[in-house]
């Protein structure tokens, strides 16, 4: 189907299913529970799981694909962000156009990059999309004020042109739609002491992520996907049989750099406002860890990854230490302050540290990321079952 | 002229700072051929030695003084440190005034024995697999060291002072002849500068002159061949990045009066100090040096009023653009040797 082989539409059904079906598996807790803390159902991180995950996979194309590990990924995501939130403010609040300008814009600057950064490679490559990033961020923060807000940032305001919106009625405020539907909107379906949210906003970067990922894994399948696995595996023995190297590898860099635009654009869709801290290098450095750490190379492992860094961002750090205490009340007395000291550190404020651990950890004996690790259980669990039947996980690409 | 000399007065200070963190990412790139980006987590971490030593030399206990009074008529509560009991009133205050200069003692064992373990435990394992992956462990490394920083000292920057005698301004310009008041410069950083010399001075003259450092040079020209020679070359490479580490923990420890360290400052100068590094050269320790320095003053002549108003926010991106011109026009960067990471 699609023009993917069996394995890939499965795959790519199985990620339909799981996105549409998101506001309720996300929310498998009912409603004032003790563990209602753990339901990531609500609109806002649901869009944050997917507009990353749309990061993730474009930047998965680069690095996973070719072995260029770029360290100023978000300069493309912040300049989709600038493109997008002027298509707001001068043309319409019709999300339509302002991620299409996202991408556009993303792909743009992508050009202008790669074109000088991908004339070395390795750790040069990393230090001057590093500096790259750097610059716009600085250029973002200071000079370019008139057109970035430097550190305020933009927003719409009541008084932008817009010129294919009409004038809006008094004391309305613009807010972001697709032909009308508001993005902000949603549908509550209360079900028993459960409470499910189905968002407009979610829904539309739920549908384009997975255009992007359908996108990505014909990338993948495709004689291109094999030029640039060849970028990664050998330049050398690639440019003795002929081939220039550069055009593949630039073309990837600006698939990914659109694919940054993209998810730029949608982040102002559902949240129209922009600053310049989205461009700094914490921000690239964070996507570099959703790849890596959902497994780099694998079609799925992005978007794992940034689900689950996330999931970390919002959930282990809304813990605090009360909580602590009323899940460990049944230790004895001493016993619970132990350990809810021992834990305090890696959660609330501290989730950071627990995210750098997981990282190393992954880094260190884990290459492959989360899908490494689930491949390795399934393995073990094939194992046990059939001595002999091994040879078909192991022998599979990491993909 | 004067504002030539104070704006390469200005730019010394923090030339010394990229100067020395450029040098111990080199050494250690240079010897073990891993590039580390948890460097600025050891000069942020050596800032917070500081930091240390200034609350254990605090520490204090309080005692009633009924001589005096506070507002309301009640005996006054002093705190009184430990310190004045062991070495005596103005003895225990001189040691607290000097502590930043007292924690270049405290911090060389602590970062040295950081480094060893850095190597010792993480490191090590990384020499077969590829950059990218020695990149992102110590990027992970770096996150931890910071969050763990940050958990016991908090976000916010902790201002610590340079000893008293230090702590003003002088007339730079009429000690070389020009009027009075033209060029101010604060003694705290003249005092960098030096530090910074010496120790830059004193790792090359234990890489030249002594027998260790003769043979730490011939590891980095070609380690096999030493390695052959019976010579326990990884032992005094771990010691290598023990040193490399100690010097930007120094660099951290002196760099405390200048800015207030807090737990992010690392990764601020990381960023730099790499650009410094491939400006110099990958793996070229006079290049380091040197590129440091350059890239300092030109930033601190990027951000003269005169410039700013020539070209607007070039003081923000002056590093970043010379780094790409040079990568793009001498990719060795300034003094790199050939066949050093040419990749």
């Amino acid at each position: 189907m699609f023009g993917l082989d069996r394995k890939d539409t499965r795959l790519l059904i199985l990620v339909a299913i799981l996105t549409m079906a998101a506001p309720f598996l996300l929310n498998p807790f009912p409603e004032g529970s003790a563990m209602a803390q753990f339901n990531a159902g609500y609109p806002d991180l649901m869009q944050r799981f997917v507009i990353f995950g749309i990061f993730a996979i474009g930047f998965n194309i680069l690095f996973g694909l070719t072995g260029y590990l770029s360290f100023g990924h978000a300069a493309f995501l912040g300049v989709g962000s600038y493109a997008a939130i002027w298509m707001m403010k001068l043309l319409t609040m019709n999300v339509i156009p302002a991620i299409f300008m996202g991408v556009i814009f993303g792909g743009l600057f992508a050009v202008i990059v790669g074109y000088i950064s991908l004339r070395r490679s390795g750790i040069y490559f990393s230090i001057l999309t590093l500096a790259f990033a750097q610059m716009s961020f600085a250029l973002a923060y200071s000079v370019l004020t008139p057109i970035t807000g430097g550190e305020t940032g933009l927003q719409p305001k009541t008084n932008d042109p817009r010129i294919l919106d009409g004038t809006l009625a008094d004391g309305a405020t613009p807010k972001a739609n697709i032909f009308g539907l508001e993005m902000s909107s949603s549908f509550e379906l209360p079900l028993g002491s459960w409470l499910f949210t189905f968002n407009t906003g979610y829904y539309l970067a739920a549908f384009v992520m997975l255009a992007s990922f359908y996108v990505a894994i014909r990338i993948f399948r495709s004689p291109f996907g094999m030029m640039l696995r060849a970028v990664k595996s050998n330049q050398q023995r690639m440019t003795y049989t002929g081939l220039n190297p550069r055009p593949y590898t630039l073309a990837a860099f600006v698939i990914s750099g659109m694919y940054a635009g993209l998810a730029g654009g949608l982040m102002v869709a559902m949240d129209t406002q922009v600053g310049p801290e989205r461009m700094f290098w914490t921000a690239s450095g964070e996507v570099v860890l959703m790849t890596i750490l959902g497994g780099v190379g694998t079609l799925i492992g992005p978007v794992l990854g940034a689900g689950a860094i996330k999931y970390m961002e919002n959930i282990i750090s809304k813990i605090n230490s009360d909580i602590l205490h009323t899940w460990f009340a049944f230790l004895p007395d001493g016993l619970e302050d132990l350990v809810v000291t021992l834990i305090y550190p890696f959660i609330g404020k501290g989730w950071h540290l627990t995210l750098g651990i997981i990282f190393m950890l992954v880094v260190i004996f884990l290459p492959g990321g989360l899908v490494e690790g689930g491949q390795r259980i399934a393995k073990l669990f094939s194992r046990k079952k059939a001595d002999d039947n091994t040879s078909d996980v192991a022998k599979a690409p990491a993909e | 002229m004067e504002t030539f000399i104070l704006q390469t007065l200005n730019g010394l200070d923090k030339g010394s700072a990229y100067a020395l963190i450029a040098l111990g990412l080199t050494l250690i790139f240079g010897t073990l051929g891993v590039v580390n980006f948890a460097h600025g987590a050891l000069f942020m971490i050596g800032a917070f030695c500081a930091v240390t030593l200034s609350r254990i030399l605090t520490l204090s206990y309080i005692v009633v003084d009924e001589s005096k009074t506070d507002f309301l008529g009640n005996p006054l509560k002093v705190d009184v440190p430990y310190v004045f009991d062991i070495f005596g009133q103005s003895t225990g205050e001189a040691i607290i005034d000097w502590a930043v200069p007292l924690a270049i003692i405290f911090s060389i064992p602590i970062m040295i024995a950081i480094g060893w373990i850095m190597e010792r435990g993480l490191i090590k394992h990384f020499y077969k697999r590829p950059h990218a992956d020695q990149i992102l462990v110590t990027f992970g490394l770096a996150i931890v060291l910071q969050e763990i920083i940050k958990y016991y000292y908090g976000a916010n920057p902790i201002p610590t002072p340079a000893p008293e005698a230090f702590s003003g301004s002088f007339d730079f310009g009429a000690l070389i002849g020009f009027d009075a008041n033209t060029i101010i410069y604060p003694y705290w950083r003249i005092v960098y500068f030096i530090f910074a010399a010496v120790i830059i001075g004193a790792v090359f003259a234990f890489l030249q002159f002594t027998t260790f450092g003769m043979v730490v040079r011939a590891g980095m020209a070609d380690r096999e061949t030493v390695g052959m020679l019976g010579i326990n070359i990884d032992r005094r490479f771990t010691i290598m990045f023990g040193l490399a580490a100690a010097v930007a923990g120094l660099a951290g420890v002196m760099y405390t009066p200048i800015v207030s360290p807090n737990y992010h400052m690392g990764m601020d100068f990381l960023v730099l100090s790499f650009v410094v590094v491939v400006v110099g050269g990958m793996g070229s320790l006079p290049g380091a040096v040197l590129a440091g320095f350059l890239l300092g003053i030109l930033e601190s002549f990027a951000s003269m009023r005169e410039v700013l108003e020539l070209v607007p926010g070039i003081n923000q991106i002056i590093i970043y653009l010379v780094a790409i011109v040079i990568l793009l026009t001498r990719p060795r960067g300034l003094m790199g040797r050939k066949g050093v990471m040419e990749d």
